[in-house]
């Protein structure tokens, strides 16, 4: 057990190293790149720690999506000539954030050291009522149907997200399409990327989807993956994205909460309580549910980052 | 039989991290991208066929197996792509940009 031992330790100190390397990166690339790999050891942290299905989400929307979205950003900025902060804070700034950080750091370990041992936990009243679930995944369980409104509201947020991207759109470009952060590449290796991996990444999305019932996966991380092979075929110029005032697009982003808020309103009116689901019926409305909610992610995520519509997008 | 099993399977993964620590070394070590980069992509292909190679005798069904060769085939479909774009990419503009 010792090798395990060492195995956290390096993956520990590995990401505490990273983690001190995005503070301390003088260029914003450097720091978005040491970003994403401490988001690909945390994956790893989480594999360690038997938490599968949030090493996935770790890797496939920590890493990889909020990656592609933080280069998408630093584009834009260097673009409008804000790439780089003009000046270092002043010492007496920077002693405060050094404090303000050391004392949520300390309030952080007092509160995970003040746990009782054994630290409180559901988990074995999830394991005895996942049979009425009629599901095979645990944190499944917890996301569809015992904590159902979290993620209820948590895919609400996407579609808030959206709406908050979009808003900062200019007048006369609002209706248009997003803009390329990138300039468009339609040939060279890139373009038979573009046209191998999607068929590949759309398997293994509607997969992860699938196993999502029994196994780690479901609706986050497969619409992660769906939003990256739309993404990439974007990129290669293959996929054009449709323009804000496409109303199949917007029905896209919406399907998903809107349904399960219906769901949950149906819970309301036929058993008595919100997103209650029929008896009988509990696993197939779940699975309803999962698959809208993945294409409403997918497309949430993919337009968040495309961008707001933009002046100078290609037509 | 196992234990023939057992000893491939050491012999492949040793081989594998041979080549990926070479591919580090070279990583930091040499002069331009050009050389790095193939340093980079010999380390994934090479040596991550090596460790999929070694653990597929540890794999308990055939469909375990195939998802393994998958991931090796995902890898070096990625890296044959990404290889040539950042070279491209640094012809061009230069290394720094």
């Amino acid at each position: 057990m010792t090798v395990w031992l060492a195995l956290d330790l390096l993956l520990a100190a590995g990401s505490l190293a990273l983690a001190f390397g995005v503070v301390r990166a003088r260029r914003v690339f450097t720091a978005i790149a040491l970003f994403i790999a401490h988001g690909l050891l945390l994956t790893l942290a989480w594999v360690r720690l038997d938490a599968v299905d949030v090493a996935l989400t770790e890797g496939a929307i920590g890493a990889g999506l909020s990656g592609v979205l933080l280069l998408a950003a630093r584009h834009r900025l260097a673009r409008v000539g804000a790439g780089r902060v003009a000046e270092a804070p002043g010492r007496a700034v920077t002693i405060a954030i050094g404090l303000g950080c050391a004392a949520v750091t300390a309030a952080l370990g007092y509160a995970v050291l003040a746990l009782p041992d054994p630290a409180p936990s559901l988990a074995a009243e999830v394991a005895a009522s996942l049979a009425a679930t009629e599901l095979g995944n645990p944190v499944t369980g917890v996301l569809m149907v015992f904590r159902g409104l979290d993620t209820l509201l948590e895919a609400a947020v996407l579609v808030l997200a959206v709406i908050g991207v979009w808003s900062l759109a200019p007048d006369r470009a609002w209706r248009g399409a997003p803009g390329a952060p990138w300039t468009v590449v339609e040939d060279g290796p890139l373009a038979l990327l573009a046209r191998l991996l999607p068929p590949v990444g759309i398997v293994v999305a509607v997969h992860i989807l699938w196993v999502g019932a029994d196994a780690p996966g479901g609706k986050f991380q497969a619409g992660a993956i769906l939003a990256a092979m739309g993404l990439l075929a974007w990129l290669a110029g293959l996929a054009r994205v449709p323009p804000t005032a496409s109303r199949p697009m917007r029905a896209t982003v919406a399907a998903g909460p809107a349904l399960f808020i219906a769901v949950g309103l149906a819970g309301l009116m036929f058993q008595g309580a919100f997103l209650a689901y029929p008896e009988g019926l509990v696993k197939p409305v779940i699975l309803l549910v999962e698959f809208v909610l993945t294409a409403s992610v997918a497309a949430a995520l993919a337009l968040l980052v495309l961008g707001p519509p933009s002046a100078d997008a290609r037509p | 039989m196992s234990m023939l099993a057992d000893a491939f399977t050491l012999v492949a993964v040793l081989a594998g991290i041979g080549f990926f620590a070479a591919g580090t070394a070279g990583l930091l070590r040499f002069p331009d991208t050009a050389s790095r980069l193939h340093a980079l992509t010999k380390a994934d292909h090479l040596g991550l066929g090596l460790v999929v190679l070694g653990l597929l005798p540890q794999a308990g069904s055939l469909a375990d197996s195939l998802r393994l060769l998958a991931i090796w085939a995902l890898v070096l479909f990625a890296g044959a792509a990404a290889g040539p774009m950042l070279a491209t990419l640094t012809r061009r503009t230069g290394p720094e940009a």
